[in-house]
């Protein structure tokens, strides 16, 4: 390839050079989520890191929307809440131009649109948005930081998504099992609420031991017709 | 390029201390001696700054403008420490976001209205709070021993142990830390409002270097 630098051989002369940077970095972290009939469960790990060092043992990346939704957020902690920042100012706007409020489905499109529209400088986001649609059911959302979003019953992503994803996928799915027995064990992608708050904080437990991004304290976040509620478990603090 | 080393924070039974040495590098050359890397912003906070000092400086200059303002304004409303971490979190995310960043991180740490506040920013956008935060090389040598003497100590830590503990941890990162100074200022924020010590040296002993023979194994 041609070029129109001058000589890049060693010399006397100094090309004078810049001091890297690089807008991105990755915080760590993992998030779940499971839906059920009429519930979704949003959970997020608290730790924030960079590189081997622990940031802070409480920076949270799960947040409730006002209408009744769960994102959470993981990869880059500051564009997560830049992008959480923007998208409760358009719930919000959406409230007053429309008088009502922002279904789940409209802002999952809305999510995918925002992430999109900055295709070309990326939020460095994995998000997984959380709620319940008109007939009740729980639904999760799950992204990839330039906007592709898949419909499903659960989702986790992160630092330690690789780890949890296959147990979801045998325990929730019942994927390669059948042999299983739909009485004792449900439907699949259909596990009662209790069932669920268990596979969610044995998963948060097993990848604390494996990945060294996650841990602290675990936020889980629970969305029924009635509202939100939040629970936060310890993990381990190493 | 003009450079600071490491900042230290920390929260105490009364408040927030912090703590950085006053030297500024040019590269490797220790250039000035003097800078005060820890200044006060407003009445209830502190702003500690590592990396590059001319942004520190522009960074100054932004706070100050917009304490001008807030006096004018007269409204009964002055900026917070959460106001100012707040700020500086828009402003050094903005500027990576135009890929054009103010190469600093910084620690903000305050005392009003009868809380504590500790956060951190830095020239990614990046921000967190905790009760103890270091920057640079700090993160390394010094985030491990506030956190034992810390964590969970928050509110029974007294001011003479805070302020033994970040001299000691500076102590460790002077001997360690090519960029660093034996000239340091602690500063506090409390219920008294915000303060900046006087720059002071910092005590260490070099006569172990007299023994050591080759590269200093055995």
């Amino acid at each position: 390839m041609l070029s129109a630098a001058g000589p890049t051989h060693a010399g006397p002369v100094r090309i004078p050079m810049e001091h890297g940077f690089s807008p991105y970095t990755d915080n760590g972290g993992t998030t779940l989520a499971i839906a059920g009939d009429d519930y979704v469960i949003v959970a997020g790990d608290t730790r924030q890191s960079e590189g081997y060092s622990i940031n802070t043992r409480y920076c949270p990346k799960v947040f409730k929307l006002d209408n009744n939704c769960v994102l959470a957020t993981g990869g880059m902690a500051a564009d997560g809440q830049n992008l959480v920042r923007r998208l409760k100012q358009s719930i919000e706007q959406y409230h007053h131009v429309h008088a009502k409020t922002m279904s789940p489905s409209a802002l999952a499109q809305l999510l995918s649109v925002v992430l999109y529209g900055k295709r070309h400088f990326p939020y460095f986001v994995w998000n997984t948005l959380g709620g319940l649609d008109a007939d009740g059911s729980g639904w999760v959302y799950s992204y990839d930081p330039v906007g592709n979003v898949e419909k499903r019953k659960w989702a986790c992503a992160g630092s330690a998504g690789h780890l949890i994803m296959p147990f979801l996928d045998a325990k929730i799915g019942h994927h390669h099992q059948s042999q299983i027995d739909a009485k004792t064990e449900g439907k699949p992608g259909s596990v009662p609420f209790d069932t669920a708050m268990k596979y969610t904080k044995d998963a948060f437990t097993s990848a604390t031991e494996r990945d060294i991004y996650t841990g602290d304290l675990l936020e889980i976040f629970v969305i029924r017709k009635s509202g939100v509620t939040v629970e936060q478990i310890p993990l381990k603090r190493d | 390029m003009v450079t600071g080393t490491s900042v230290l924070g920390i929260k105490y039974k009364d408040g927030i201390m912090m703590a950085a040495d006053t030297l500024a590098s040019y590269g490797s050359l220790a250039r000035f001696r003097d800078v005060q890397r820890i200044v006060p912003v407003g009445e209830h906070t502190l702003l500690g700054a590592s990396g590059e000092m001319s942004d520190f400086a522009y960074i100054q200059e932004q706070l100050d403008k917009l304490l001008v303002a807030d006096h004018l304004a007269a409204d009964g409303h002055t900026a917070g420490p959460h106001f100012i971490w707040q700020y500086l979190s828009r402003l050094m995310y903005a500027r990576r976001s135009r890929v054009n960043p103010l190469w600093n991180s910084l620690i903000v740490g305050g005392f009003r209205d009868g809380k504590r506040f500790l956060g951190f920013v830095d020239l990614q956008g990046t921000t967190y709070e905790a009760s103890t935060i270091a920057t640079g090389f700090g993160a390394y040598l010094g985030q491990p021993l506030l956190r034992k003497a810390v964590e969970g100590k928050e509110d029974t830590l007294t001011k003479e142990e805070a302020h033994k503990l970040l001299v000691d941890t500076l102590r460790v990162l002077y001997y360690r830390d090519a960029r660093s100074l034996d000239k340091i200022q602690i500063a506090t924020a409390d219920a008294s409002g915000v303060s900046v010590s006087e720059p002071f040296k910092l005590d260490s002993d070099w006569s172990f270097g007299a023994d050591i023979r080759g590269y200093g194994a055995l």
